[in-house]
């Protein structure tokens, strides 16, 4: 009993923390695409050359590069739980995780406005993955 | 506040549904070809890179990315996310229509769930602005990263 509750907490910390790794990436990258504000603007002319401006814009900005080597780390933990969670439980339950952490940053971190509507997505969306990976 | 998006705007929310479950599809497949790999076999994640499938995974997963980060800069996190999670609704409905499998009751359940989230989030405002969040923040965000 006692080992069986070891291993499911295991389990869980593994799922919480590729979960919370993809929260704080994806969180970051929203913050730093939100400071920059709409690409089009940080366009530098016309054709593909133009293109420079924002990619040059972007990684520039020390909020992606983190958010984007949390995003790395959270490929490489992923990988690593999946050798002690099977798949059809990790992928569902770090999908609703992030998800449901990912309304609660916004809300909290980036200020933006989850209103009713918005967590009633949130959870279709958890329980709509979680029915679709069965 | 903006309430209607540019048809450009669209199509970038439609390249993000598409890209991440095409790509991560056309990834898992070429990877099954390539086999399993292991610490040992490090060497087949070389012999990947040059599988067809997994290069156009690749190429997609780039231009997911790509598009993703543009919505960002538009939309708020909470709207861009339900466009994300009917990659899931496109992978169900490849492999009903394209790869011949029969979908459960449960799956078909789950799709409906997520078509609802889109169309609850997609009825609403693309960006909001919280009031207590000074715009200088992000002048001053700019100014620290120089």
């Amino acid at each position: 009993m006692t080992l069986h509750t070891s291993e499911l907490l295991h389990q869980w910390s593994a799922i919480t923390g590729v979960a919370a790794l993809a929260i704080a990436g994806e969180v970051l990258i929203a913050s730093a695409m939100r400071d920059l504000g709409d690409l089009d603007n940080h366009r530098t002319g016309p054709g593909l050359k133009g293109y420079l401006g924002p990619i040059k814009a972007v990684l520039s900005s020390p909020k992606f590069l983190t958010g984007a080597a949390c995003m790395a780390l959270n490929f490489f933990a992923m990988l690593w739980a999946l050798s002690i969670v099977d798949l059809s439980l990790a992928a569902p339950a770090i999908a609703s995780l992030t998800y449901i952490g990912n309304a609660i940053c916004a809300k909290l971190v980036l200020g933006e406005n989850v209103d009713r509507r918005r967590w009633l997505a949130v959870l279709f969306v958890c329980i709509g993955v979680v029915l679709i990976s069965k | 506040m903006k309430h209607a998006l540019k048809p450009s705007q669209y199509a970038i929310l439609i390249t993000i549904m598409l890209t991440a479950s095409v790509g991560d599809t056309l990834l898992s497949r070429g990877m099954a070809q390539v086999g399993q790999v292991d610490m040992q076999h490090l060497g087949l994640l070389w012999h990947a890179l040059f599988n067809p499938f997994v290069i156009s995974g690749i190429v997609l997963l780039i231009g997911f990315f790509a598009s993703y980060m543009t919505a960002l800069s538009w939309a708020d996190l909470t709207f861009v996310m339900p466009a994300t999670a009917f990659g899931y609704v496109v992978v169900a409905l490849l492999s009903r229509f394209w790869l011949h499998e029969q979908l459960s009751i449960y799956r078909w359940a789950g799709i409906f769930l997520i078509v609802c989230a889109v169309g609850f989030v997609a009825g609403g405002p693309s960006r909001t602005e919280n009031p207590d969040d000074p715009h200088e923040l992000g002048l001053m965000d700019s100014g620290a990263g120089r």
